[in-house]
């Protein structure tokens, strides 16, 4: 009976988190949609560009249904966005689906190649670095992730191409992929790209494994361990790290959502095929469908990430399952 | 060591100081200690570094140490004031938040969460996709997808401030809303502040640089270090270096200006030990 009365508790605290989910979605594809569409200069006007005289504008606002009220129109692009219909792109007259979903395909394979490598490297790192706290490991260890937070992402990328292509000829250095490509292949072909956000992300998210590690040492219960004799690595690993898996989780995929946007930027020093470029070429040319769709598609990833991580934690931390 | 605010320097704090130091006198004194004009053509495209050409020629034949010192006076004039607005409009709404209550800090917080939900990248090409990348326009987008991070850290600042006994004596001595927020909040918040100041403006600057190098921040014939990075950027091919002198400039500011705030933050969690 105590079981089903928890088991109810933590279905309870996870409907919240998804409702909250649901309603952070809504605000920002309102916000997308209000960026785009009722700031100055609309799509009539981005259309037209040097032809944009009052009477060539009106004609295109009524052609486009611009002439209807903000609320309509969000309705029903918000509508047919769940459906997956995600209009025609401005530049190239396609629907803008069949230019995202390869795209999205090629981003993702990025992102989870990457995670599998970044993300238990750098749980292990921090746990290392939080057993010899203080030490010259931990010491190296700080100094070289707070330099390689700073350093930005094109820099690491091309230092790479310049000694592991270029140089050595080891490796590509472009990542043309197509959907031809087999796995193998895209395997190979992304490993700089993959290596750069790895190099990027594991200091991010290694620093704060490490920190909250630590503030989990700092309790009682992890002394009384201590005093008891068990050697310093059991009680960091058997004592410290399940409590510290909420936070670490939370990092994990904040870590994770930070990787999709800094995907943007080592596509471009690539060359990837994936979505992150087509939002900067739509951007570039103002294609205001196709900058709505990719821009929906980023908010929404970055929020389920989030809504997982909040998730994972109750999951995980039996406090935040027992309020009080 | 030299000690700063009553604290002894440390080794990477000194070193953080110093490239502050020697970036901020390349932005200032760009167009006396540079060898050239940024304009001009001094020899053939790429051509290779020499004494007359430290760092050597780029895509049009300029000289490329000065390209490098007139682009620090865009990048980190351009950061300062993003970061100099940002903290403007985050701590007047940051602070109003914390000192009026109610439903002036239930809206703004709402809104600032709102903003939060989405990565400030995505957020930033959509405004830019519509308004173009005008100066001004770029600099008041990112401010103020910048301030929210600023309203999060002075209202939290302020709410414990505020509940101070000598805030309460002023508002019961019917002093204003700006006198509060500047004569009686503010001072009492400065240490943290400039610890915020200093991530921010690595944040905002490295967010610049992207910006440019993805070809959405300053655009020809204004070049900051971002912009230089993507101009130069298919030489990596041939084996020159010339994307990585502006691409390492950045990296070497951001490292500086973070050896400096991991230093501020240490301090002050002394400081507060000691005080408990």
């Amino acid at each position: 009976m105590a079981a089903d009365e928890r088991g109810e508790r933590v279905f309870k605290l996870i409907a919240q988190r998804l409702g909250l989910g649901l309603l952070t979605l809504v605000g920002a594809s309102m916000i997308i949609f209000a960026g785009t569409e009722i700031l100055p200069g609309d799509l009539a006007s981005a259309l037209l560009q040097n032809n944009a005289t009052e009477e060539n504008l009106a004609t295109m606002r009524k052609e486009l249904g611009l002439d209807r009220p903000a609320v309509v129109r969000y309705g029903e692009w918000f509508g047919s966005a769940l459906k997956g219909e995600l209009g025609r792109s401005l530049a190239t007259e396609r629907p803008v689906i069949d230019d995202l979903a390869p795209r999205l395909r090629n981003t993702l394979f990025l992102a989870i190649y990457a995670a599998a490598i970044a993300v238990p490297l750098a749980i292990a790192l921090g746990l290392m670095a939080a057993i010899w706290q203080g030490s010259t490991f931990d010491r190296m260890v700080n100094l070289v992730t707070l330099m390689t937070i700073s350093i930005p992402e094109y820099l690491v990328g091309y230092l790479l191409v310049k000694y592991l292509s270029v140089r050595l000829g080891w490796l590509p250095t472009l990542s043309n992929v197509t959907p031809d490509t087999t796995l193998g292949d895209r395997l190979f072909l992304t490993i700089l790209p993959v290596a750069t956000l790895v190099l990027v992300v594991v200091a991010h998210m290694m620093r704060m494994t490490r920190a909250s590690v630590l503030a989990i040492m700092a309790s009682p219960y992890i002394e009384m361990a201590f005093l008891k004799g068990i050697p310093k690595w059991q009680v960091v690993v058997r004592h410290a790290f399940p409590n510290a898996l909420a936070p670490v989780i939370n990092v994990v995929a904040l870590n994770l959502a930070y990787l999709i946007i800094g995907v943007v930027v080592v596509e471009a020093v690539f060359v990837y095929p994936g979505l992150g470029q087509l939002m900067v070429d739509a951007v570039s040319k103002h294609d205001v469908p196709v900058v709505q769709a990719c821009g929906l598609l980023f908010a929404s990833t970055f929020i389920l990430l989030n809504l997982i991580a909040d998730i994972c934690g109750i999951l995980a931390n039996p406090r935040l399952r027992h309020p009080r | 060591m030299p000690r700063l605010f009553g604290h002894r320097l440390s080794i990477p704090a000194a070193i953080g100081l110093a490239i502050i130091a020697l970036n901020l006198g390349a932005a200032l004194f760009a167009p006396w200690i540079a060898p050239y004009d940024q304009a001009d053509i001094v020899g053939d495209a790429w051509d290779d570094p020499s004494l007359a050409h430290p760092l050597g020629l780029d895509n049009l034949g300029r000289d490329l140490l000065t390209r490098l010192l007139f682009g620090a006076r865009m990048s980190i004039g351009l950061s300062l004031l993003i970061t100099s607005t940002s903290f403007t409009i985050g701590i007047v709404t940051g602070f109003t938040a914390a000192v009026c209550k109610g439903w002036v800090d239930m809206a703004l917080s709402r809104a600032v969460d709102l903003m939060l939900s989405m990565p400030t990248l995505i957020f930033a090409f959509i405004v830019l996709s519509v308004l173009g990348t005008d100066l001004p326009v770029l600099i008041i987008t990112l401010a103020c997808l910048d301030s929210t991070r600023v309203f999060r850290l002075s209202r939290a600042l302020a709410m414990g401030i505020a509940a101070l006994e000598y805030v309460e004596v002023a508002k019961l001595r019917g002093e204003g809303l700006g006198w509060i927020i500047a004569r009686e909040i503010l001072p009492a918040a400065r240490a943290p502040l400039i610890a915020e100041f200093g991530l921010r403006f690595s944040f905002a600057f490295l967010f610049v640089a992207a910006l440019s190098f993805l070809g959405l921040g300053v655009q020809p014939p204004d070049a900051d270090w971002g912009s230089m990075v993507r101009d130069y950027r298919d030489m990596i091919n041939l084996d020159l270096a010339a994307p990585l002198w502006p691409a390492g400039a950045i990296a070497l500011l951001t490292v500086g200006v973070n050896f400096v705030v991991d230093w501020l933050l240490s301090i002050q969690s002394r400081t507060h030990g000691e005080n408990a």
